[in-house]
């Protein structure tokens, strides 16, 4: 156990280790925010679809040869996901039609712009690391960690600040218009936000597990807490315990780090999923 | 001036037309009942009036000072999630949140206001539990108390009673008369004819042919018989 101990304090010697871990605890904890009012409001696909939409996007980005990909990505996700929330709005089955379009349409068009333009050797490996982010997250300079840490912050800062317009308009969105809350706006920034926090995460685990870090610890949240407030707190330390442990892992056993903070969190849902179904019974 | 006033409204959806030549006021303090057989677009005439759907044509007034953000709704129930994690307090809460603008907490008197109203309900005891895990009556009760929490002057109830057992129908029939006495004005939704001409002050039946009136008028007449005829929706 102290060899494992001091073997951590090594590797946390290392900037980008201690970068790693601040931005992973991070990410995880905005996103499991967000997260359970994304599942609630049947939203999960739409994280999915804006996560290959980041794809596309930085994929363009590095093309074009931007040292900050930000600058593209970030708005182009923003874009969409206003959009694949108007369309998503009315008409259902339309909804989920568009955002598996344009999901599947910038994952195909992203991979076939990296071929194509790319100027790294390594192509297959930029493409893995972007889907899976196998490394990415251990490569963060200063002020990606910076910039990422203000994000952050700020989606906590409008999270909590909004937090009861965002119980009232997931619960009810009716009762919510029709006592003069301004639903589409807050639908609104429920988007965006959503958007900053895919472009975020993608930097830990990578564009195709997104959904992971999203829906998981809001689920195993829900098996166990049945008011919104202990479902919101729950699956934000879960988020945040799972994302840690799995960053730690990683590092001692040399695995990737995105599929092994997933692999937490599913194995996080696992546990609460058996403890409600004890305790249900 | 009325309280609501709806001029030669017409009612749809994307430009189909649901109901139309809609025309009746509301006045301070009135409990009015509005039948009609499914789909003759009830729910449909008390999202209009709520802004959550717009007209076709014709006109929505409300006097009086009443804002249009000031009318406490009731669901008819196929609309909520069932699943939702959210506790009684939770619900009855969020009730307040139209009037509070920008503000991101609740204050003291709208904790007050919604304890009073879970108070009013009769469900204090209710106030920790998981909504989902309520029973039908009791997730009306909940719903009433939040929609108390939007208003002190006119609720909007659609079809309160639905899956009730008889009991429970008639105490909420009693709690909802009783809001009408403390002077509530009520715009309530129903298939339940009787308990409409029970309580109700004015009748609107929305169908083939409207009909606007007091109970007495309503009762002379005849419409009555044709929507027992035409729908059978009061046993
Ligand atoms: N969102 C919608 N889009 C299009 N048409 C709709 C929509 N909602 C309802 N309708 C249609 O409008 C008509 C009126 O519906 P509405 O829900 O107002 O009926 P209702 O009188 O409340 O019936 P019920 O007694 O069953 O509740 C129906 O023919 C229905 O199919
Ligand atoms: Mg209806």
């Amino acid at each position: 156990m102290s060899e494992i101990l001091s073997q951590l304090a090594h590797y946390f010697e290392y900037p980008f280790v201690r970068y790693a871990m601040i931005v992973g605890v991070l990410i995880a904890l905005c996103s499991s925010l967000l997260g359970v009012t994304l599942v609630l409001k049947r939203f999960s696909f739409i994280g999915d679809g804006l996560s290959h939409v980041a794809f596309g996007a930085l994929a363009v980005a590095s093309a074009v040869g931007l040292t900050n990909e930000m600058i593209i990505v970030l708005p182009v996700t923003v874009i969409s996901a206003v959009l694949l929330l108007r369309t998503g709005k009315n008409t259902k089955i339309k909804g989920d039609a568009a955002i598996a379009m344009i999901s599947v349409g910038a994952l195909a068009l992203g991979y076939l712009v990296m071929n194509v333009f790319s100027t790294s050797s390594n192509v297959s490996g930029d493409v893995c690391s972007t889907l899976f982010g196998s490394t990415s997250i251990l490569t963060l300079s200063r002020a990606e960690v910076l910039l990422c840490a203000v994000l952050s912050a700020v989606v906590i800062l409008i999270f909590i600040l909004f937090y009861n317009k965002i119980f009232a308009v997931t619960f009810d969105e009716s009762f919510a218009r029709a006592t003069g809350v301004k639903a589409g706006v807050y639908n609104l920034l429920i988007a965006v936000i959503t958007a900053v926090i895919i472009v975020l995460a993608m930097k830990l685990v990578g564009s195709l597990l997104i959904s992971a870090l999203v829906i998981f610890p809001a689920l195993s949240a829900m098996r166990l807490f049945k008011s919104f407030k202990p479902v919101v707190i729950f699956s934000a330390a879960i988020s945040v315990f799972c994302a840690a442990a799995g960053i730690l892992i990683s590092i001692l056993a040399g695995t990737p780090v995105g599929s092994t903070v997933v692999a937490a969190d599913i194995a996080a849902f696992g546990i609460c999923w058996t403890l409600g179904a004890v305790r249900g019974r | 001036m009325a309280l609501l006033t709806v001029k030669n409204l017409k009612l749809g959806y994307e430009g189909k037309t649901v109901a139309e030549g809609l025309n009746f006021t509301v006045n301070s303090g009135d409990y009015l009942c509005i039948v009609g057989v499914n789909g003759s677009g009830k729910t449909t005439l008390m999202k209009t009036i709520l802004h959550l759907n717009p007209p076709i044509s014709g006109k929505i007034e409300t006097g009086e000072g009443l804002k249009s953000s000031e009318i406490g709704y009731l669901p008819q129930q196929t609309e909520i999630q069932r699943d939702f994690p959210a506790s009684v307090w939770e619900i009855v809460l969020s009730g307040n949140l139209g009037h509070g603008g920008l503000r991101p907490f609740y204050t003291k008197e709208e904790k007050a206001a919604a304890k009073r109203n879970i108070e009013k309900m009769g469900i204090t005891d209710l106030t920790k539990r998981c909504y989902r895990e309520l029973s039908g009556g009791q997730q009306q009760r909940v719903l009433l108390a939040r929609a108390l929490c939007a208003t002190s002057k006119m609720l909007l109830l659609d079809e309160p009673v639905s899956g009730l057992d008889p009991t429970v129908t008639a105490e909420m029939y009693d709690l909802i008369y009783g809001l009408n006495k403390e002077g509530i004005t009520v715009i309530m939704i129903s298939h339940d004819i009787k308990a409409a001409l029970k309580y109700a002050t004015h009748i609107l039946q929305i169908g083939k042919d409207n009909f606007f009136g007091t109970k007495e008028e309503y009762l002379k007449s005849g419409a009555a018989e044709q929507f027992n005829e035409k729908g059978e929706e009061s046993v």
